[in-house]
């Protein structure tokens, strides 16, 4: 019962915490907006070197553009109680760090999504890309499967929080990252294989084949096994990110380093 | 005359300095360029119409001296109100204007590491060939692009004081002035009414300075665009500036974060 409470409470003062800076105005640019032009600028480059339709660069940037809340509240959890100077009380709380650190992470996997799913709506709307109604849902099983995976390595990233200082620049670079590798802008078949190799490995890669087999008016039944190596690749990772929290944790307590920032 | 260009000059080289120290700003201003011009490269050399590279590469360094410009001229007086120093910027006997202008400039001047780094990125893992047809033309090009971002970066700095959020107002224009622009779409393919927008942003005819200097045309007429354009800025920073100072001296709100 407690760990549910840890679980269920301390996640939404976690989050309701994080829009207390997160405000309407700070939202809107970054997570409506935003995400809207990526998809422009990579649909109009498309067009320009004639590579794929805009389609292609709708589904794939709407739902890489998860990323953002995933990679920047994920990392939150930690740089966030560090500025406040709140770390040390929650890492010496005897609270259970499974419900502590997965209760955080569910609203941002419910941000995530809103933010893809509207990048989505709007890409279409404005390049009119028409989705069949019959794939809506489908689809947006597929983008609650592709935003708790890049959750997942939203904790690593937050992880990797307790031991480095700029964790902003690390949070950017892994966007880029998932930018060039997820195939949202280039078919994965066009990549060197050493590359085909790393994308099979990470989030979004598989979610957004998905998603765009699903646009493409295919069931979700054809694409279920996409959506099963999504959800593996969810599980290790949020599996990683928790026992790296772990690993840092008690690395930080050794060293005494856990307040440095 | 003297005096004025010393001071430009010292705070100039003051601000590249502290800006170059910044892990963070460096960082930022070197991977987020190479990752968009890796992404640019591979998008034109698989697709059906093949872009000249070294015009890919120009694009993409530009849209980091824009980036650069925009989160650092955006915040310029924010990071003074939050380092205390905004009060003596203001008190100091030199005009405010003196004393934003070198930090706008040194924004905008940072971006050069992108555009270098982009440059030896391409050459070295896309074979981009970094021949400039006018080599004259492209030297000249460069102080002037990036002086008239700075000076746009004084109407940033001017008047996203007003708003409490400046960051979040900056990431709202990365992506659309990297778009209207054309730092990496040709302008041509984008609606009409962008046109008149992006003749009025000086990265639009900075970029395609540099491309006419390195690819064999003629930079000048657009390296003259971007000094006019200059000279508007700073004329529109200057009021900005003076109304800023004007009401945040009689609302005592200086010191307000």
């Amino acid at each position: 019962m407690i760990s549910l409470r840890i679980f269920a409470i301390g996640g939404l003062m976690s989050y309701r915490a994080l829009f207390y800076w997160l405000t309407f105005w700070i939202f809107v640019p970054g997570l409506v907006v935003a995400p809207v032009f990526q998809i422009l600028l990579f649909a109009y480059i498309g067009r320009s070197a004639q590579l794929q339709s805009d389609e292609f660069y709708v589904v794939g940037n709407a739902i890489q553009y998860a990323a953002i809340p995933a990679l920047f509240a994920m990392s939150q959890l930690v740089a966030g109680e560090k500025f406040q100077n709140t770390l040390g009380a929650i890492l010496v709380s005897p609270a259970p760090r499974l419900p502590l650190f997965f209760g955080r992470a569910v609203p941002v996997v419910a941000n995530s999504v809103f933010v893809a799913a509207f990048a989505l709506t709007a890409g279409s709307l404005i390049l009119g890309i028409d989705i069949p109604a019959s794939s809506i849902p489908a689809l947006g099983l597929v983008i609650v499967v592709a935003a708790t995976s890049c959750t997942g390595l939203g904790l690593i990233n937050a992880a990797l929080g307790l031991r480095i200082r700029e964790n902003a620049v690390l949070s950017n670079a892994i966007f880029g990252f998932l930018l060039i590798f997820t195939g949202a802008n280039i078919p994965l078949s066009e990549l060197p294989e050493w590359m085909q190799a790393v994308s099979n490995v990470i989030p979004f890669t598989h979610s957004i084949e998905a998603a765009r087999e699903l646009a493409d008016g295919q069931s979700l039944s054809s694409v279920i096994d996409l959506v099963g190596a999504e959800l593996l690749i969810a599980s290790v990772y949020l599996a990683a990110g928790f026992l790296l929290l772990r690993f840092f944790e008690a690395q930080g307590r050794r060293h005494a380093t856990l307040e440095r920032s | 005359m003297t005096r004025i260009l010393r001071l430009i000059w010292v705070g100039w080289k003051f601000h590249v300095k502290s800006l170059t120290l910044s892990g963070f700003f460096i960082l930022t201003s070197v991977l987020q360029p190479i990752i968009f011009a890796s992404l640019a490269y591979l998008m034109f050399r698989i697709g059906a119409r093949e872009g000249t590279l070294l015009y890919v590469a120009l694009g993409a360094g530009m849209m980091g001296i824009w980036s650069s410009t925009l989160f650092g001229s955006g915040g310029a007086i924010q990071w003074q109100r939050w380092q205390g120093t905004l009060e003596y910027c203001i008190a100091v006997p030199p005009p405010f204007l003196l004393v934003v202008l070198p930090l706008t400039l040194a924004t905008s001047t940072i971006g050069l590491y992108s555009l270098t780094a982009t440059l030896l990125w391409g050459k070295l893992f896309f074979d981009v060939p970094l021949d400039v047809a006018h080599p004259v033309a492209f030297v000249v090009a460069l102080p002037v692009t990036v002086i008239g971002l700075g000076l746009l970066g004084l109407i940033l700095a001017s008047t996203f004081i007003m708003y409490r959020n400046a960051n979040a107002l900056s990431n709202l224009l990365e992506y659309p002035v990297w778009l209207v622009t054309g730092l990496l779409v040709s302008l041509s393919l984008l609606p009409g009414w962008v046109g008149p927008i992006s003749w009025v942003l000086a990265p639009t005819w900075g970029v395609s300075a540099l491309r006419e200097a390195a690819i064999a045309g003629n930079p000048w007429p657009e390296i003259g665009m971007c000094l006019a354009l200059g000279a508007v800025y700073l004329v529109i920073g200057h009021f900005a500036l003076q109304q800023f100072e004007r009401l945040a001296r009689e609302r005592a709100t200086l010191s307000l974060t």
